[in-house]
């Protein structure tokens, strides 16, 4: 089967382009966070307007919603410490409050035409041209793997293309469920260096497969590796978060202050990035323990034994070992916390070298990075 | 909420915290403050406990994964032997060291072997009592209501009419829906005061839990038999050659040690024909695009014999082993006459190759001649000579074949005693006739008068991995018990959920205000889960149906937010929103 060359040049040309909106959208992320005031201040804020709004709306008789359940103890279970309370936001509230509030200001119109807090602007133009891109470069995928007639991962190239779209599609669905604009700068950094090296290093034109490769096998294994890729790259950046809010938040508690810091008080409170941390973490590591499997099923099926330490093998063994033990740690006393987050770290840091370093540093079963 | 009485408060908190402590299992062990005694058996116990304790788990699992980084870098004897000698030859000091710690067999060092059999252990240990425990709190009703049910993390009440439905209704009803929603259920009847329904649901994430460290055991299980029972070996097979399944036709094998190697199935194959296509243009220009090998076979010498087109994920599959196809390559025909005409060497010569576009190595030795004569031999498929690397081939394919000799004389030193490489030639002590390059179909007359040699043809070669592990599936099975288990050990919650009613009278200390059935409704988690609020206010929404608040019909719906909350005055309050804070109950 040939090679639709027409495929290929609009797939490079919408890659290129999604690169630029993602840059775009890089800049428009951290000019977001850095003129953003701190989580605190804006609750504050909103929960003053909200029951300012709410008052008002009580006496027009129109539907006072705000998205604060009343009812429940939001999370101070976990909000022990005298920083929480300073209004280091560790409900859902500030989330939801913060847009509805936003929505519901628009709602109660007559006079009431307050602008966007500072950097909320530039953030959701950020979030608007992430969408952009992600299009363009799911679209330039897309177009890569017609051109050959075949899935879009069947060297580094395309695989490190898949992977960088795919974290940010798992960035983009949870930012659905919650406000992650201060995690933007790092998820679309993420993007763009797996992009450059991709485009730059990685480069091959689109061609056939190696025999090796020419398997069913290949859609199911390296599928499920990708989404892993997309969303342990996503929990390690909620884990990076989370490292610098925990020191900022233990000093907080050991003056008696209040949080500071520039990074950790425009981030969400340490238990609730934990958390997010150990939720992503938790539902991708069954997956990757499913695309270990399916390799395994696959090796029996090419090379006639289901294991046979080939570093790739070895490394995502590894890798699952690493990730084991943070979800061990997480549930030991006295490993919560730090010393799980750094676990966590480790697992993806392995998982890197897993991804890049064994395709490039050594030979095994697994050569197929396509590079001379 | 109602005060408690001094007398009755210490059975209270017992209470509370039975209901609110064990939807642990982990061993008690873990937790501080677990007192050990001393003795021989006191510190057996202990030693006991600290390895299948959590803290060592981690810790042998890092040292599990810290243990096979090695294993990944290095070359490993099993795998790459002839890289391993290469790599101790190469790294005189630091070779012999790894060698002697065992880097270059990792998953088969003593110590890998400890680490992952100290972990087995651990599992076991672990496994045992959690499992008793658990098999308890499967046949265990769900512990009676805390009295303070507004301490929970998610809680919600509201007060009724005390007219119908009756208490003792209500918790019946909501027991019922409970029960509806699959959750086990226990009511504490309702005593002219109070009354309460417990409610507990999840058991599955503990049997998940537990049934994924049984199926990790079943696996290494199911690898350390197959490594026993287990054998495989490499062929190498030239075209309209055979291969019949014994030891000696095998270039490698490697048995299990509970394995018959007299005894192997016995199969055979002949390689008809073996085809493979490049990538003819491009930046991937010489990649592989297709082998195969076309073969004919038989299960055993009485079988009819029957063909296939082995390729690279599609093995032949005959009664009791696989064969994979896992490499190929060139060997060239040389024809080799004496200097009277006669031929003396006529047959495809297996060569090894060197890069991706098979330039070859090869030696063809005869012997038989006096004084000995031996050839090292260059072949490229596609030949051409580089300014800077020499002779070297451009393309996979054969699309002009040659091969480069350089003839030698003298003895081969087949007769030391040593075995030799049948693709290496040790030239010491030997006399450099000379070298030449010839195409397919040409000669070269060899200096000194001895003869001819020539290329008269080129066939291929199929090498071909033959296996067999008897106890893959239960590994496969093992695998994916173990995938179930751990999904649902991660993703099914383990809550527990009480409803507490509770008798007001009008103006007295337990009821300020109006009188009627104050209604709580709370739930705890044993995980870290955000599903928690949702399933509580679900819940909340259903015992308000069946006994709704005061000021509301059944037939309003249910709105958490507009909906009361009731101070200390009875009056409900709408749109106070944001505030964490509660009326102590």
């Amino acid at each position: 089967m040939s090679v639709n060359e027409s495929l290929a040049q609009l797939s490079n040309g919408l890659v290129y382009s999604s690169m630029l909106v993602y840059a775009g959208s890089l800049v428009l992320f951290a000019s977001s966070f850095a003129s953003s005031r701190p989580f605190a201040e804006v609750e504050a804020e909103q929960q003053a307007r909200a029951k300012a709004g709410d008052t008002a709306a009580d006496l027009t008789a129109t539907s006072a919603t705000t998205s604060a359940p009343v009812n429940s103890k939001m999370t101070s279970g976990t909000s022990r410490t005298a920083v929480s309370a300073a209004g280091s936001s560790t409900s859902g509230s500030f989330t939801s409050g913060s847009s509805t509030s936003g929505t519901a200001a628009l709602a109660r119109g007559s006079g009431d035409d307050r602008e966007l807090p500072p950097g909320r602007k530039a953030g959701n133009m950020a979030m608007s041209l992430m969408w952009l891109a992600t299009l363009l470069l799911a679209v330039g995928v897309a177009a890569r793997g017609f051109s050959a007639g075949r899935v879009p991962w069947g060297n580094m190239y395309e695989f490190s293309i898949s992977s960088a779209l795919a974290v940010s599609i798992v960035f983009l669905l949870l930012s659905l469920r919650r406000d992650l604009r201060w995690l933007g700068m790092f998820v679309v950094g993420a993007v763009l260096l797996t992009l450059g090296a991709a485009v730059t290093i990685l480069y091959t034109d689109s061609a056939q497969l190696v025999p090796a490769l020419k398997s069913f096998w290949l859609v199911i294994h390296v599928l499920a590796a990708i989404i892993c890729a997309g969303a342990f790259t996503v929990g390690a950046g909620f884990t990076v978060a989370y490292l610098i809010r925990e020191r900022a938040e233990k000093k907080a508690v050991a003056s008696g202050t209040a949080v500071k810091g520039w990074f950790s008080t425009r981030i969400p409170g340490a238990d609730r990035l934990d958390a997010s941390a150990y939720r992503i973490n938790a539902f991708v590591f069954p997956l990757w323990t499913f695309a270990v499997i399916a390799g395994a099923i696959w090796a029996e099926d090419a090379w006639g034994r289901y294991w046979g330490w080939d570093p790739k093998e070895t490394w995502a063994f590894i890798t699952w070992v690493i990730y084991a033990g943070y979800l061990h740690a997480r549930a030991t006393a006295g490993w919560r916390g730090r010393k799980a987050a750094i676990i966590g770290l480790m697992g993806f840091v392995s998982f890197l070298i897993n991804y890049f370093g064994v395709n490039f540093f050594a030979t095994g079963l697994h050569s197929y990075a396509g590079v001379s | 909420m109602s005060t408690v009485d001094p007398g009755t408060r210490d059975s209270q908190a017992r209470e509370d915290e039975s209901a609110t402590a064990d939807l642990s299992t982990q061993p008690k062990s873990d937790l501080p403050g677990a007192v050990v005694g001393l003795g021989l058996t006191g510190w057996l116990r202990w030693m006991w406990r600290q390895l299948t304790s959590m803290r060592t788990a981690l810790l042998l699992l890092f040292l599990l994964a810290i243990g096979s980084i090695p294993g990944s870098i290095l070359p490993q004897e099993p795998v790459q032997p002839s890289e391993v000698t290469r790599y101790i030859a190469d790294n005189p000091g630091i070779g012999e060291f790894f060698d002697a710690i065992g880097f270059f067999n990792v998953f088969s060092a003593p110590w890998y072997v400890a680490i992952y059999l100290l972990l087995l252990v651990s599992l076991v240990g672990c496994i045992v009592p959690r499992t008793r425990l658990h098999w308890k709190a499967m046949r265990s009703t769900p512990p009676k209501a805390p009295s303070r049910l507004s301490r929970l993390a998610e809680s919600s009440s509201w007060t009724a009419d005390s007219t119908p439905p009756a208490p003792q209704d209500v918790l019946n009803e909501a027991a019922e829906e409970l029960k509806g929603k699959r959750w086990r259920v226990h009511i504490t009847d309702f005593d002219g005061t109070t009354g309460a329904v417990s409610a507990e649901k999840g058991y599955l994430r503990e049997t998940g839990n537990l049934i994924f460290h049984v199926a990790l055991l079943v696996l290494l299980l199911a690898v350390a038999l197959g490594g026993m029972f287990g054998w495989r070996g490499q062929a190498l097979v030239i075209e309209d050659e055979s291969f019949s399944n014994t030891v000696t036709q095998y270039d490698s094998f490697n048995a299990g040690r509970l394995v018959d190697a007299g005894n192997l199935p016995p199969f055979s194959l002949t390689l008809d024909e073996f085809t493979a296509t490049y990538q003819e243009e491009g930046d991937q220009q010489g990649a592989p695009r297709t082998f195969e090998a076309d073969v004919t076979f038989r299960d055993n010498p009485d079988a009819t014999s029957a063909q296939q087109r082995v390729e690279v994920n599609s093995p032949l599959v005959v009664d009791g082993a696989k064969a994979f196809l896992v490499g190929h390559g060139y060997a060239p025909v040389v024809e080799v006459r004496n200097a009277q005409g006669l031929v003396v060497y006529d047959a495809p010569t297996v060569f090894l190759q060197t890069d991706g576009n098979f330039t070859s190595n090869g030696v063809v030795k005869l012997p038989d001649a006096d004084p000995q004569l031996g050839f090292q031999a260059l072949f490229l498929p596609t030949a051409a000579v580089d300014e800077v690397r020499g002779p070297i081939s451009m393309f996979p394919a054969l699309n002009d074949p040659a091969i480069f000799l350089s003839a030698w004389e003298g003895d081969l030193g087949l007769d030391d005693g040593i075995p030799q490489s049948v693709y290496r030639m040790d030239t010491a002590g030997m006399t450099d006739l000379g070298i030449k390059a010839i195409r397919l179909g040409e000669s070269w007359e060899i200096p000194g008068g001895r003869g001819t040699v020539s290329l008269t043809g080129v066939k291929q070669y199929a090498v071909f991995d033959v296996a067999y592990d008897p106890a893959r599936f239960y590994a496969l099975a093992g695998s994916i018990f173990a995938l179930l288990g751990l999904m649902l050990s991660l993703f099914v919650p383990r809550r527990r959920v009480f409803v507490r009613v509770t008798r007001r009278h009008a103006g007295s200390p337990a009821g300020q205000g109006a009188a009627g059935a104050h209604i709580e409704v709370a739930g705890l988690s044993r995980t870290d889960e955000a599903g928690l609020k949702p399933a509580v206010e679900e819940i909340t929404a259903v015992v308000k149906k069946i006994v709704p608040p005061i000021g509301e019909s059944t037939t309003e719906p249910v709105d958490n937010t507009t909906a009361d909350r009731v101070d200390d005055t009875g009056v409900s309050t709408t749109g106070r929103t944001g505030e964490e804070q509660r009326p102590d109950a």
